[in-house]
């Protein structure tokens, strides 16, 4: 299936399960733009996997729901067009005719598990429903069938698993959940909804694996909806860009891929960071060698047995049984960072990332260890103590939309630091507005409001709220995770700039090793809180010693693709 | 497994619930020696003045003359005792005067909340369905009205139109005293009696109820659960019996565990419109009277029973929402 698309000539499938013409979904009155999908014709054919890319407000999600016909109307509602499964067309399908295609004939895979899936019900119902729905089978034969969908998509114990709730799995074993939901029918078509994006990239990788291997076993046509180029590599047949609702390229992977021939998709795969380290700007030797961050034997635990009443506990056995296990989310970290450098700290989620950065900047208080920041002892300082170090220590948080506050014009969320830091209130404004055109805003932002800006925009604004005071050390978490893949490429170009041009040194914590390999010439690899490996990002890319390290460079999607700048190959993930 | 742990945690909660109570106690009677006057010279004014050394002879004989904290420590020995005192003024021990009227108010509560909770659950659901329809608007609009009413308007209302005018129903009281009902005839003569004072006192909680709901049921509705639920092929029927109710109705539990400490003091007035002999009643003659021990005993009794409404709530709220673990980890 994979061996002969690189030379088919034409961009439709030979033998289309599902075949959409002139799809146009009409907006809101009061939206940007009166349609999110606008004349957009696409096939699928039968077990083949069709990619559509396309980054936020592309309509790419609008389009794969209202195949479904799942739209939120009256907001949202089909225009004009048909969508043809097998050639019936499901655009003027009845209500009825509608449920039995949902679930039975068409299955979709949603972004969000854990959100996509009902609290208060056992994963094994939300499953039976569908069976109960379309099939008149008995419960017990029901029963089975789940188990058996459970079994084949690799879910653990899945006798057990079938009466657990949700929340008793780990996101991985909601996404299979969701991925057996859809297959438990055997549909001639499933639609995903970026599946593995809310997923780490070790489990991503088990995901897209188990998916195109269940696609070959099952024979079922996939539609993939992802905005991650990487992914399309690893997985995709096909490829369909969107732009603003609209297809602007349309072709066989190794065309889109390697020959795009759209100025949009060329800019999209242009700013997918390269997985090839980039080399260090200032030679080794002349970094000072003293260092400007020297963390020793640091530990954060969460969690720790309630003290309260202990004789209460000892009298009555009962009363202590409250207590939560505790979770070392640092343990025993030792780091030195080096004035002028950039280290990328990198682990899945609840490696400890986060609590580490946070312990560094004051805003956990760490348990034991020490940390010295230019030579002050920062473990155990009092919240006043802290103070005059504030403006040493800066951090670029995750989330660009509520990490600024809504209420506060953007020249004030500048100036704040640096007036409480002793500057004139005139100086500290005129100073942000040099901060503004110096993160490529207008010096008149400073009068507007947060919400009147994209997140690209409100990123650099945090940007520059932080080099305000002036710091020493950057610490920038998942600075660019919220962000599209053209935005994304933007800030990290500035905050590399930057960093130069202050001679800043950044921690810069993330899970996705291409930013890694972008921005930082060191890298500490994480796992449950402890350092796993550290070195440079060349040599460890080259060459990593640790068995986890190994994992998380092989699970990138699509590195092959990047690494020999060509898709020709089936790809195989490990 | 998890039935252990249910029965452990309430055993907990239990526990814990009698620091809370004592401190009530503690706090009440503190509170009261705020309030001017005392049994003694209530009653002396009632006999229409009496001389100081009788006053003080009265104060003797209620113990009133030790110190504030002696009296305290006496009180809270007591109450540990399950001794809630003697009430002066009405020549009876406190315990059973309060057990008297205790079903009178059970009754009005139990009755109100069956109808607030019941009728906001399905005016809500039904308003939220048929959103924006003349359905929704309807109950909607029934429901900012019935919310914005003050309470004893409504109970002095419903008398008038009700009782008065059309006499459907008796204006106060909480049975027939004359007619010696017996058996069946007496349970029909006091649910009758009942429905003034049950739509007086539910009328706002079944409109604040109406709200919650009907917000929570579109919220729910617009949850990606439900979409995927949709995606099945599940009808709406199912998607809102199975999938959405259950979720909406966590919000309006943990109301109604509020609105119950509310009921209490909601009953004070309802109870005083509709002469209904119920607890309300009794703290409310009971505070004239400078009855201190009678008013306490009410306190007490009030705190107990909206701590054990609360722990059953939280059991509730453990049988609905499975991600609650009760009793630390699994």
């Amino acid at each position: 299936m994979t061996g002969s698309f690189i030379e088919a000539p034409v961009a439709g499938a030979t033998d289309p399960v599902l075949e959409i013409r002139d799809l146009s979904v009409a907006l809101p009155p009061w939206a940007d733009r009166p349609l999110a999908v606008k004349s957009l014709s696409l096939t699928v054919g039968r077990g083949e996997t069709l990619c559509v890319v396309g980054e936020s407000g592309s309509g790419k999600s609008v389009m794969a729901r209202s195949i479904l016909r799942i739209l939120p109307e009256p907001q949202l509602r089909i225009a004009s067009g048909q969508i043809l499964l097998d050639g019936e067309d499901l655009a003027q399908a009845e209500a009825r005719r509608m449920r039995q295609i949902r679930g039975g004939q068409i299955a979709m895979v949603f972004q969000e598990p854990m959100v996509s899936l009902n609290p208060l019900m056992t994963v094994g119902r939300q499953i039976d429903e569908i069976l109960e729905v379309h099939t008149d089978w008995r419960k017990a034969e029901r029963r089975r069938r789940v188990i058996a969908t459970f079994d084949d998509v690799r879910l653990p114990d899945p006798k057990s698993i079938v009466d657990a709730y949700p929340h008793e799995l780990s996101g991985g074993q909601r996404q299979r959940v969701m991925i057996a939901m859809s297959l438990v029918l055997e549909p001639k078509l499933i639609v995903a909804d970026e599946p593995t994006t809310a997923l780490d990239v070790t489990t991503e990788a088990q995901v897209l694996t188990l998916l195109k291997d269940l696609q070959t076993k099952h024979g079922t046509a996939l539609m993939f909806i992802t905005h991650n180029f990487g992914v399309v590599a690893e997985i995709a047949d096909r490829v369909a860009v969107m732009r603003f609702g609209e297809l602007v390229e349309y072709g066989t992977v190794g065309e889109v891929l390697n020959r795009p021939q759209h100025p949009y998709t060329k800019a999209l795969i242009d700013a997918v960071p390269s997985l090839v380290p980039r080399k260090r700007p200032v030679p080794a030797a002349d970094l000072p060698a003293e260092p400007i961050l020297t963390v020793r034997g640091l530990e954060k635990t969460f969690g720790r047995p309630s003290v309260g009443l202990p004789w209460l506990t000892r009298l009555l056995p009962l009363m202590g049984q409250g207590r939560r296990a505790a979770v070392k989310a640092v343990n025993k970290v030792d780091l030195d960072i080096r004035r002028g450098s950039a280290v990328a700290l990198v682990g899945e989620s609840g490696s400890g990332k986060s609590t580490l950065a946070r312990c560094l900047i004051g805003l956990e208080q760490a348990d034991a260890g020490s940390a010295l920041v230019g030579g002050n002892e920062i473990v155990g300082m009092s919240r006043s103590a802290w103070r005059p170090l504030r403006s040493r220590v800066q951090m670029v948080f995750q989330d660009p939309f509520a990490s600024l506050n809504p209420r506060t014009r953007v020249g004030d969320i500048i100036a704040r630091g640096a007036i409480l830091q002793g500057q004139s209130p005139d100086a500290a404004m005129a100073q942000a507005q040099q901060l503004l055109e110096l993160v490529g805003l207008e010096a008149k932002a400073a009068d507007r409001y947060p919400h009147e800006f994209s997140g690209g925009q409100r990123q650099r604004i945090g940007i520059a709220r932080a080099l305000a005071v002036k710091p020493d050390i950057l610490i920038a978490d998942e600075p660019v995770s919220a962000l599209d893949v053209s935005v994304q490429k933007q800030v990290l170009d500035l905050l590399d700039d930057l960093r130069r041009q202050f001679g800043l040194t950044m921690l810069f914590i993330t899970h996705d090793l291409r930013v890694a390999a972008h921005v930082c010439e060191e890298i500490v690899v994480l796992k449950s809180g402890a350092i796993v490996e550290r070195g440079m990002t060349a040599d460890i890319f080259a060459n990593p010693q640790h068995e986890y390290t190994r994992t998380l460079l092989s699970s990138v999607p699509g590195r092959n693709w990047q690494l020999t700048g060509r898709r020709d190959q089936p790809q195989t993930i490990t | 497994m998890r039935g252990m742990r249910l029965v452990r945690f309430i055993l907990t909660r239990l526990l814990q619930a009698i620091p809370v109570v004592l401190g009530v106690v503690v706090l009440n009677f503190l509170l009261l020696q705020l309030a001017p006057g005392d049994a003694a010279t209530v009653l002396a004014g009632e006999a229409g003045g009496a001389p100081p050394e009788y006053v003080e002879q009265l104060r003797a004989r209620f113990g009133l003359d030790k110190p504030v904290l002696v009296q305290l420590g006496l009180y809270l020995k007591n109450i540990v005792l399950l001794d809630l005192g003697f009430s002066f003024r009405n020549n009876a021990p406190v315990l059973e005067l309060i057990l008297g009227r205790l079903w009178p108010t059970l009754l009005l509560m139990g009755a109100t909340l069956v109808i607030s909770v019941g009728g906001g659950v399905i005016l809500g659901v039904v308003a939220a369905l048929g959103v924006r329809t003349w359905r929704d608007h309807l109950i909607s609009i029934a429901a900012v009205i019935a919310y914005a009413t003050p309470l004893f308007w409504i109970g002095l209302m419903l008398i008038l139109v009700f009782s008065i005018r059309l006499n459907w129903f008796p204006t106060s009281g909480m049975e027939d005293v004359v007619a010696f009902h017996e058996g069946w005839a007496r349970v029909v003569d006091i649910a009758h009696h009942l429905v003034l004072p049950t739509i007086t006192l539910s009328l706002f909680y079944l409109a604040l109820y109406t709200r919650l709901m009907r917000a929570t049921v579109l919220e729910q509705r617009g949850a990606e659960y439900a979409t995927t639920a949709r995606a099945k092929g599940l009808t709406e029927r199912a998607i809102t019996l199975r999938h959405v109710l259950r979720n909406a109705l966590l919000p309006v539990v943990t109301m109604a565990g509020v609105q119950v400490g509310a009921l209490l003091g909601g009953s004070v007035v309802v109870e005083t419109v509709f002469a209904w002999p119920g607890l309300g009643q009794l703290a409310y003659q009971s505070l004239f009277a400078r009855d201190f021990n009678l008013l306490l005993g009410i306190f007490f009794l009030s705190a107990c029973l909206v701590v054990i409404v609360n722990i059953i709530v939280d059991v509730i709220y453990v049988l609905l929402d499975p991600r609650i673990r009760v009793g630390g980890q699994s």
